[in-house]
């Protein structure tokens, strides 16, 4: 097979404490450092947490993996500072075409919304957005990247958790106030604290490949039902950089999963769908079963679960990386603040009620569109072809047609954080949104809003005179206002949080809303802060 | 608006000849297919999800 692309090899340290035997105390150890961890790594340093991650190979993830990934999360590590590379690599795309049989039943243009800096959607493969992420922690001083790590057993008191570690050098033991799980959707660490990891197994496989080719495919999601070229199933094809097409294949669920691997079986394949004319060559080839559960909760004790170790969804739609990365959004700065003494433990609970409640939008969202692909009875099946033949002549149809809806943010509408509208707002950027972001101007220069708030509180103001920066519980929000520390050159601030009438605006360090009202006043600003760090 | 459950249909014979009538020499299939389409763009018609959910409420076994 070939190669587009060379696997770094990274080194392999004993660490200090294990070679002097000393027992260490972490504030916040990570265990696996694939997309997730490393974000919780970057975003943890970004909050300035000192933090050792934990890998048991030394690569990057094998394969493209994931592929997908959306603006929010490019929001996310634009702030962590690793999003340019991301997207000058990735490709952009944005029109998407669905195909029956052998017809176009319809196309779709993700449209994005002018005036955000980051695009709607970029296709990468994971490999590159983990050299990447992994090029900056080395860059940190806080992130020590330890490879070659083995996590045997932890066992944990209410304070502390005691982590055994393998290395080539031997077993030793750390400790972690905290300790942030991101191994994957077959987690060691969720099995070793008997997590609960519980829904529905769907009783299919797909082959997924990557093929190198140079043709003249536009650069467009192409999803097909049954079509000619493999009867009675779907296939996607996906265009990634470098001229590598990702290509899925639905084979059944009685298909054999090593014998399709092979490339004299997937070859063939290859041929029907993309002609005998055309050159290519296989890079890699996978098979898998997928699920769509959750845990019943993501803290257990001192162990805090995030990406596919907490829940696992079905890939339609790129909805598995992408919330992974929403969900260290949300923990890094609750965890900052609990180590501080300013938030108590219940902070960490919240990120289990936020993130469990965004998990089950995306767990209902990617089981629809898998009950569209893969429906489970004859009539179902029926309804699904009616859907699709009438979408190719009547606009009626065509929203009904799923073949994965893409990733967007779940707002925490009904968070224990927020501090309900006491004023009257339209109803976008309510609390427990996700910030907007704008074309802005600060002394004199181009720059957008989302890279001038998170990290701390904020405040917000767009047409109020009246603001100073307030402290609660040792907690500080620091004032950002329109007129003062920028310009809304093209009004789009004023129009996307309903700023006309004046807005005030507390927004929480992961760029949520937590309260608004159309006046400053102190002392409802202290109590949302109080409010949304679980301050008594 | 609920589910409309008093006559609406002006001329029930000629309607319902006209039910039966689509299906015949039809294969089971392309009646399954056909009836699927028929549900889909009548609910379209509707529309209220409120009066589609009763329907289908009242529709069940």
């Amino acid at each position: 097979m070939l190669n587009t692309y060379d696997y770094p090899e990274f080194d392999y340290q004993q660490s200090a404490e294990q070679q002097s035997g000393e027992l260490k105390r972490h504030p916040v150890v990570i265990i696996g450092a694939g997309p997730i961890g490393l974000t919780a790594a970057l975003e943890c340093a970004n909050q300035g947490i000192p933090v050792v991650v934990l890998d048991d190979n030394n690569t990057v993830s094998i394969g493209s993996r994931a592929v997908c990934y959306a603006k929010r999360p490019l929001e996310i590590w634009d702030r962590l500072g690793v999003a340019s590379p991301m997207v000058e690599k990735g490709i952009s795309w944005q029109v998407g075409k669905v195909f029956f049989k052998e017809k176009l039943a319809y196309q779709f243009d993700l449209l994005p919304e002018q005036g955000h800096k980051m695009p709607a959607m970029i296709n990468l493969q994971q490999y590159y957005l983990e050299e990447y992420m992994v090029n900056e922690c080395e860059r940190q001083e806080l992130i020590d990247l330890r490879w070659k790590h083995k996590l045997l057993s932890i066992s944990q008191n209410h304070d502390i958790a005691t982590l055994v570690i393998e290395t080539p050098d031997g077993v030793f033991n750390m400790e972690a106030q905290w300790v942030i799980a991101c191994d994957g959707a077959n987690s060691d660490t969720r099995k070793m604290l008997g997590g609960d990891f519980s829904g529905q197994f769907f009783q299919d496989r797909f082959l997924i490949a990557d093929v190198v080719m140079k043709n003249d495919f536009p650069t467009e999601r192409w999803f097909w039902f049954d079509p000619v070229f493999h009867k009675n199933q779907s296939a996607l094809l996906h265009k990634q950089s470098d001229d590598v097409w990702r290509i899925d294949f639905q084979l059944g669920w009685d298909a054999d999963p090593e014998g399709a691997k092979k490339p004299e079986n997937v070859i063939p394949l290859l041929k029907q769908m993309l002609g005998d004319d055309c050159e290519f060559e296989l890079e890699w080839v996978s098979v898998y079963q997928f699920a769509c559960r959750r845990m019943d909760k993501f803290r257990y004790g001192r162990v805090l679960f995030a990406g596919d170790s907490a829940h696992q969804v079905s890939p339609f739609g790129a909805r598995g990386a992408n919330t992974g990365v929403q969900d260290i959004d949300n923990l890094g700065w609750k965890l900052k603040l609990n180590l501080d003494g300013k938030a108590p433990i219940e902070l960490l609970d919240s990120y289990s009620e936020e993130r469990v409640f965004a998990a089950d939008d995306n767990l209902m969202n990617s089981t629809r569109s898998t009950d569209f692909i893969t429906p489970k009875s004859k009539s179902s099946r029926v309804f699904r072809d009616a859907v699709l033949q009438l979408a190719e002549k009547h606009e009626f149809a065509r929203p009904l047609v799923n073949s994965g809806r893409l990733s967007t943010p779940t707002p925490y509408l009904q968070s224990s954080l927020n501090s309900e509208d006491e004023d009257a707002f339209s109803s976008c950027m309510a609390p427990g949104t996700n910030c907007a972001d704008a074309p802005i101007t600060v002394s004199g220069h181009s720059s957008w809003l989302l890279n001038h708030l998170g990290g701390q509180f904020k405040l917000l103001i767009i047409n109020e005179d009246a603001a100073h920066s307030v402290e609660q519980g040792g907690v500080k929000a620091d004032v950002l206002k329109l007129g003062t520390d920028f310009d809304d050159t093209e009004r789009l601030v004023s129009q996307r949080y309903d700023g006309e009438q004046g807005a005030v605006y507390l927004i929480r360090p992961d760029q949520h809303v937590a309260a608004r009202w159309r006046k400053f006043d102190e002392a409802k600003i202290k109590a949302a802060i109080a409010k949304a760090c679980c301050q008594h | 608006m609920s589910l409309q459950l008093q006559t609406n249909i002006a001329k029930p014979d000629s309607f319902y000849n006209r039910l039966i009538d689509m299906q015949r020499d039809l294969s089971e299939e392309e009646v399954q297919m056909m009836n699927a389409k028929l549900i889909l763009l009548l609910s379209n018609h509707i529309g209220e999800e409120e009066v589609l959910f009763e329907a289908m409420d009242l529709a069940k076994p």
